[in-house]
């Protein structure tokens, strides 16, 4: 393939991706405050596609990509999903501000392994599933770094002596410090975002202004 | 690895052919009957002559050595090339001169994304032609080229490259501040130009204007809307080619006050081609009013490149899209 080819022709309609996972009962709940009817994607955790009231359930990462090529108008996904995907073209509408998280730098309490790697091994390992945001905050803050790109718990990797840090979305903390890991810089504050795909927003400016107002005026 | 080809580039096969070539014959009649030349250039090109051109993010990405040691790069873009052609080939010829090209680009690709390192560009370039009236000449050629191709469905946005940076000076935002707030409008990212203009500690009303322009777009009404004192003169430039324009073309404009493109060289308006049956822009164009003279022939100019691969994605979108009507 070598054209993105997901556009819906002659739908007036605003169609939007929702994220499944941690976002999706406080998206829901904003949706309905929009006037948007949930009840039966709420009731039904198989189906995907809910025409009828224009949304369909993905992951939080897949986001991007249908608002990118189209296939949705509208996404709502979390900060830390388009800092990874940073080079995707979606326009960024609106902080959502809930869904808050920060995205971190920790490492196993006591003494800081990754500095003393830094230190005496010019480089440090990062366990992350963010290696694109990793690679760029180890950059851009002028230091070396591996990144090891894991699937699973992030928690794991320097506990089992795979790496010396992690670079993770944290909302309470609480899992790193039940793995005895501590936060030793922070990287960026995240949140739920609205995106649009940049064509529709020229063609249902009217439709997406619509929503924004109703959005600002909660 | 002879049994595969770069990512990013592609075989066409004869089925597919056929209707790419019935669509950029379509288009070049169009571009004929108006008067637009067709030329051709060579795909390499000195990388001198794309230096000059500041390109920006389109840059070429291909260089190669020749066997004298000059550095050569497969062109990125055909209005450099032609901007060469105009100082060179036609350095005292009487303007306004018309040249329509079908040429391949080449630019670099990042992995995994669907993107062309070699994509057809169908475009024509006006030169000499100042505006408002080579801008409306322009846009009428580009949606005849549309109209004759079978699109239905689009619109071209149209905005103008001089109006936030002129909007910034009014406000007094220097032109050493600009960048990143251009990068916040060139990615789309309207919650960090809020905060970036935020930052800059103006007064409420600048404020709001900095961050409510680019919002805005629609018809002819918007313009309307726009009292601002600061971005009166690029909001009358547009009303001006918006009253030179024949009903059916006014019609698809949809006007754009936050379009900016990260195209180095535009410095007036600035257009963008939509079509609901595809995601992305099928086309882009606009004004360079510097960019000849960077060649040694200072001419304005305007002109406007269609990717015919996207445009016959958009053909086949909107022809998909009537028959499920149809049967619906």
């Amino acid at each position: 393939m070598s054209e993105r080819r997901t556009a819906r022709p002659g739908t007036s309609k605003l169609r939007i991706a929702v994220p499944r996972g941690a976002l999706f009962d406080d998206t829901l709940d904003l949706l309905d405050r929009l006037g948007l009817d949930t009840r039966d994607v709420r009731g039904n955790d198989r189906r995907l596609l809910f025409e009828e009231v224009g949304i369909v359930t993905m992951r939080p990462s897949d986001v991007p990509t249908y608002v990118e090529a189209g296939a949705a108008d509208l996404g709502i996904t979390g900060k830390d999903v388009l800092l990874e995907q940073s080079e995707r073209e979606v326009y960024e509408l609106v902080d959502l501000a809930y869904g808050q998280c920060r995205m971190v730098l920790a490492t196993v309490a006591g003494e800081d392994r990754a500095a003393e790697a830094l230190r005496r091994l010019g480089v440090v390992r990062i366990a992350t599933k963010y290696p694109r945001l990793a690679a760029r905050y180890f950059l851009e803050t002028g230091r070396q770094a591996e990144i090891v790109e894991v699937r699973g718990t992030v928690e794991l990797a320097p506990l089992a002596g795979l790496v010396e840090g992690i670079v993770d979305l944290t909302a309470t903390g609480a899992t790193l410090r039940e793995n005895g890991l501590v936060v030793r810089e922070e990287i960026a504050h995240c949140t739920a975002r609205l995106i649009a795909n940049p064509v529709a927003h020229k063609l249902k400016a009217q439709a997406i202004d619509a929503l924004l107002e109703r959005l600002h005026a909660l | 690895m002879v049994d595969r080809i770069p990512s990013g580039t592609r075989d066409v096969l004869p089925d597919e052919m056929r209707e790419l070539r019935a669509v950029t014959d379509r288009l070049r009649s169009v571009f004929e009957a108006a008067g637009f030349g067709e030329l051709y250039t060579p795909a390499l090109e000195f990388e001198a002559t794309f230096a000059v051109g500041n390109v920006g993010v389109t840059r070429p990405a291909y260089r190669m050595f020749d066997e004298q040691g000059h550095v050569l790069v497969l062109r990125s873009d055909m209005t450099i090339p032609i901007a060469r052609v105009v100082a060179t080939r036609y350095a005292h010829a009487e303007p306004p001169l018309r040249f329509c090209y079908f040429a391949h680009s080449y630019r670099g690709v990042r992995p995994q994304r669907g993107q062309s390192r070699e994509f057809l560009q169908a475009g024509v370039e006006l030169i000499g032609a100042p505006a408002p009236e080579g801008t409306a000449e322009a846009l009428t050629v580009l949606c005849a080229a549309l109209d004759a191709a079978g699109l239905e469905t689009f619109r071209v946005g149209v905005g103008d490259a001089s109006l936030y940076p002129a909007l910034l000076d009014a406000v007094g935002v220097g032109p050493e501040r600009h960048e990143p707030l251009l990068t916040d409008l060139v990615r789309g990212d309207f919650v960090a130009l809020e905060r970036d203009v935020h930052e800059l500690a103006l007064g409420e009303e600048e404020e709001n204007l900095l961050v409510e322009v680019p919002r805005t777009r629609g018809g002819p009404e918007v313009l309307e809307r726009i009292r601002a004192e600061q971005v009166r003169e690029a909001v009358a430039g547009m009303r001006s080619v918006h009253a030179l324009l024949d009903q059916a073309i006014a019609q698809r404009v949809i006007f754009d006050l936050g379009l900016v493109r990260s195209l180095g060289y535009y410095t007036g308006a600035v257009f963008q081609v939509y079509d609901p049956a595809h995601g992305v822009p099928i086309g882009s164009g606009g004004r360079y009013d510097d960019l000849l003279g960077r060649f040694g022939r200072r001419l304005p100019a305007v002109g406007f490149a269609l990717n015919v691969e996207r445009l016959h994605i958009a053909l086949t979108g909107e022809e998909r899209g009537r028959g499920s009507q149809g049967r619906g």
